[in-house]
């Protein structure tokens, strides 16, 4: 039996609780060719170049390792999340851009700017209820406890799902996302693509249905209700547009706020030096963006046309895949990148990605994770990790613990001596 | 608290205004408009606006930053070359800045983060410390931004020997003094000049005398003419459609006030983008209700009895009755100060080499004199070693950082100024920005996006190969134009891309010949030996 490649031990379940050695090795060739005819891209400048590079699609219906995968399912005109239609996440301009802009219009600026920071108060009431939570016991569970529930609990909030419906989604949404395991052979995992998301399709028309019926004052309702400048989204687009928000609204931000209390568990001193000045949680979620990443690279894109990189000629119509979680720690990019520098100067990191496509709802992330971490620094006394490393969640690219328990002596009020749960 | 956001490196991600938006707004698709002077208890939100920032582009006040990531390193070589006193001359020698806006404030921080311990004096002919132009013809206009709440953040403590509000008059450069108009000498062993330009006056004096004529270049420039809006004229005459006076007719009109245009040339913002593009921006003012007229001059302007304009008459014949007129005829250079003093110095600018190190009038390199911004004109290698004046805030920073490292380092330790010129303005909720030079290009192609959206990107080429790209809307993909830019891409570019327009065939891009700018000022060289020859300035100003 031949070694397996670097990209294989990635990929290997076994390597997920330290991948980082492996993109060291990844980074030695900073474009890669894989044995199916995709590319792998590994460094800083490269990835950076090409997220902003015209020549690089994102459309999924271009993508031949895309459809290798559908056509080893034997399906045809599936979408590029669990059985969505395409949404923004998987197009080109122009449609990209206006079907983004639709949404931004209820989610941000220009439109609607203040939403996001108006919801500071409302997180800052949500952790402070979970850590309540927490006080007769001596173990915790960070994911189940804290990293899953708040931001799940704010995106149902903001889209208008209603509370009892998580229970539902939460089932398809695991199945959707061990799916995107690569690991995984294509036909199994397309499969229980197509089942979890003719699930998660009907559970979003329901909800799409029940919100033009009767609009309440959350983004769903005014995304099915509003008709802007450019219109209203289609249906269908509706639906895949309302899912995507669901699900990338919150998996995410459970790893960053998961892999940010493990890091600062594994850094006592960091810890301590953010109960001691809450104001570190800013730049310091911006180093975990870069140091432990919540999204670990970016499949499907598409060379439209041959691009010269680094020594090597991507030819147009190949697969890449954008590896950003090794571009995070190249050391051409950054100083010391294996140490995590909560106040590191001039953070420029692949974290949300980059160029049109940079995450949607990186704002909301920031500001959970920073609320998040500061009450679990400064509410929780003495917590102790239970095992390092922790177990994991089965996917190399949404990657993160799938619990992290950890011991705790009690909990602090939130006025407690080190702050009240908010980042000053 | 004071910020400055570089707008230079800003790709419109949007993110600062989600975070704090009281301080940070969008307007359109990516034009980021901001406080400068927001409220201490925005202090939070805007650290978060700050450290979310993708591309790092927002600069607070006596921000608690680390000392400079690579801190400055003196090997024993370049301290013993060292403009010949080494590192005697970073500890103690005495650097003076003549002019102390964006450029002399930058090449300050600069010199003290690289070391320089010495006496650093800051000479500024406005009584106001160092503050920040471009929201004057933007926020400052519309009412969003007092115009004294511009001062730039300082990244550091300077500990700078400030002279404000007095201009230097005349530089002896035998005595290394910079004389001032106090009569006051003070003596230098290196000396930046950053004098940057001023705004070209309505050519007739009595004329630019009424009340409500006026240039834009100042904090007072901008109080007044925000006084003189907020009355509500009747109707603004902006004389010129470059950028200041494109960016004058938006706030105008997102001021509900009518404007008329009058531009010579056959569109605006020709002289920067070229007649194609122009074309487009003239469109966009149409839409949003400016009276624009091209190939259109203004003949005369009128006052009533009290010495208040009434009425301007136009060279198509018309008068229009307006309150106010604001002459946006470009700059000058304000360069008049070294007359006679030895440097190449004149109606161009001072020239330089492109290490920012003046050339004296003979084109000889000086040792110990540096010019960066406004003010200078160096060569650019990526165009043909063209001596070029780029008048960009960006350029203000990258030049002052690059005369300043020089000033202090030895000569094999010095670094060319290289940066790709890059520009942005906003108008009409539409962000303009640019990459490259494209006054130099002979063609243009729209290849990305569509104009008819306003959303696209224009590359500009000259004799096959690509020197800048225009984005409207667009500016998240500039940065993939500007390698192509230092590396001589062919144009047109013919590679599949995504957002192709059904139409990118390249078009002559329409810029007016180019200005002779040293008509003013002629060059004669005297002497018949080589010792003996040498180059003399005459004036030859039409008065």
């Amino acid at each position: 039996m031949s070694q397996p490649s670097t990209w294989e031990q990635i990929l290997d379940y076994a390597n997920r609780a330290n991948p980082y050695p492996f993109y060291e090795e990844l980074r030695k060739t900073p474009v890669t060719r894989l044995p199916d005819g995709s590319y792998l891209v590994s460094t800083y400048a490269e990835i950076a170049a090409l997220l902003h590079d015209p020549r690089v699609s994102s459309d999924i219906e271009r993508n031949p390792a895309a459809a290798a995968m559908r056509a080893a399912a034997g399906e045809d005109g599936e979408g590029d999340g669990p059985g969505m239609t395409p949404t923004f996440l998987s197009m080109d301009p122009p449609d990209h851009d206006k079907f983004r802009r639709i949404t931004m219009r209820h989610f941000g600026p220009p439109t609607t700017p203040g939403r996001v920071a108006g919801m500071e108060a409302r997180m800052t009431e949500i952790v402070t209820d979970l850590i309540d939570n927490m006080a007769a016991r001596s173990r915790i569970d960070v994911v189940d406890d804290l990293a899953y529930p708040l931001p799940v609990t704010v995106i149902c909030e903001l889209l208008g799902v209603p509370p009892g419906d998580e229970q539902r989604f939460r089932v398809w949404v695991d199945v959707a996302l061990q799916s995107t395991d690569p690991g995984l052979d294509p036909e199994t995992q397309q499969k229980k693509r197509i089942e979890a998301g003719k699930e998660l399709r009907a559970f979003m028309e329901e909800l799409v249905d029940a919100h033009r019926r009767a609009p309440g004052n959350d983004l769903l309702s005014a995304m099915v209700t509003d008709d802007g400048p450019e219109g209203r989204m289609p249906d269908e687009q509706l639906v895949g547009t309302g899912l995507l928000l669901l699900i990338a609204g919150h998996e995410t931000t459970v790893n960053l706020i998961s892999n940010g209390a493990l890091t600062l568990l594994r850094h006592p001193a960091e810890l301590q030096r953010l109960r001691d000045d809450p104001g570190v949680a800013i730049p310091m979620v911006e180093e975990l963006l870069r140091y432990e990443p919540p999204v670990h690279f970016v499949p499907f894109r598409t060379a439209l046309d041959d691009i010269d990189i680094a020594g090597t000629t991507i030819p147009a119509g190949a697969s890449l895949t954008l590896v950003l979680a090794a571009g995070n720690r190249d050391p051409a990019h950054v100083a010391n990148p294996g140490l995590f520098i909560p106040d590191r100067h001039n953070n420029q990191h692949l974290g949300f990605g980059g160029g049109v496509h940079l995450c949607f709802g990186a704002p909301l992330a920031r500001l959970e994770a920073q609320i998040a971490l500061t009450a679990f620094a400064t509410r929780l006394e003495n917590p102790r990790l239970v095992s390092d490393p922790p177990p994991y969640r089965p996917s190399p690219f949404l990657r993160g613990p799938s619990h992290l328990p950890v011991d705790i002596d009690g909990v602090l009020a939130p006025d407690g001596p080190a702050g009240d749960g908010t980042v000053r | 608290m004071r910020l400055v956001v570089d707008l230079t490196k800003c790709q419109g991600y949007a993110q600062c205004a989600f975070l704090a938006p009281d301080v940070f707004t969008i307007q359109g698709d990516e034009a980021l408009t901001y406080d400068p002077a927001p409220d201490e208890v925005q202090r939070t939100r805007i650290r978060r606006a700050a450290a979310a920032c993708p591309v790092q582009a927002i600069r607070l006040d006596q921000l608690e930053e680390p000392e400079s990531s690579q801190p400055p390193t003196e090997t024993p070589g370049a301290a013993a070359a060292s403009g010949g006193n080494g590192g005697t001359f970073k500890r103690s020698g005495r650097i003076v800045v003549v002019g102390a806006s964006l450029t002399g404030l930058r090449a300050a921080e600069r010199l003290r983060e690289e070391g320089f311990t010495g006496s650093l004096t800051l000479i500024g002919e406005e009584t106001h410390e160092p503050y920040d132009r471009p929201p004057l013809s933007k926020q400052v206009l519309a009412g969003a931004v007092r115009s004294e709440d511009t001062s730039l953040p300082r990244r550091r403590a300077l500990d700078v020997d400030w002279r404000l509000g007095v201009a230097a008059t005349g530089l002896d450069l035998a005595a290394r003094q910079v004389e001032l108009a106090d009569g006051s000498r003070i003596g230098f062993d290196k000396l930046l000049i950053a004098t940057g330009v001023r705004a070209r006056s309505w050519p007739n004096a009595a004329e630019a005398a009424l009340v409500g004529v006026l240039t834009l270049r100042t904090r007072e420039d901008a109080g007044t003419l925000r006084k003189l809006l907020a009355g509500r004229p009747r109707r603004v005459l902006v004389i010129g459609a470059g950028f200041i006076g494109c960016e004058v007719a938006s706030v105008c009109r997102e001021l509900g006030l009518s404007v008329t245009v009058a531009e010579a040339g056959p569109a605006p913002l020709g002289a920067a983008l070229g007649g194609v593009i122009g074309a487009i921006a003239g469109e966009l003012q149409e839409e949003n209700g400016v009276d624009l007229r091209c190939g259109v001059r203004v003949v005369s302007l009128e006052g009533d009895a009290t010495g208040q304009l009434c009425r301007a008459h136009l060279s198509d014949g018309t008068a229009l009755d307006v309150d106010v007129a604001v002459t946006a005829l470009g700059a000058v250079r304000n360069a008049e100060w070294l007359a006679g003093s030895g440097l190449a110095s004149g109606p161009w600018g001072v020239a330089c080499d492109a290490g920012c190190r003046a050339f004296d009038v003979n084109g000889l390199v000086t040792d110990d004199v540096f010019v960066a911004g406004d003010a200078s004109r160096a060569p650019q290698p990526m165009f043909g070693y063209q001596f070029l004046a780029v008048e960009h805030w960006g350029n203000a920073i990258t030049q002052a950082e690059v005369a300043a490292h020089n000033m202090v380092s030895g000569e094999t330790e010095r670094w060319p100024h290289l940066a790709v010129p890059k520009f942005w303005s906003v108008q009409f909720g539409t962000e303009i920005k640019s990459v490259g030079v494209p006054s130099v290009a002979d063609e243009v192609a729209i290849v990305q996006g569509s104009v008819a959206l306003r959303r696209f990107l224009a590359v500009y080429g000259y004799k096959g190969r690509i020197v800048a790209a225009v984005a409207f809307n667009q500016n998240k993909w500039l940065e993939f134009y500007e390698p192509l830019i230092e590396q001589a891409a062919p144009f047109p570019p013919t590679f599949r891309h995504v957002d192709e327009p059904a139409e990118a065939r390249p078009v002559p891009a329409g810029f007016p010949a180019a200005a002779n700018p040293t008509q003013d000022a002629t060059v004669v060289v005297t002497g018949h030996y080589p010792n003996e020859r040498r180059a003399r300035l005459t004036d030859r100003r039409v008065p």
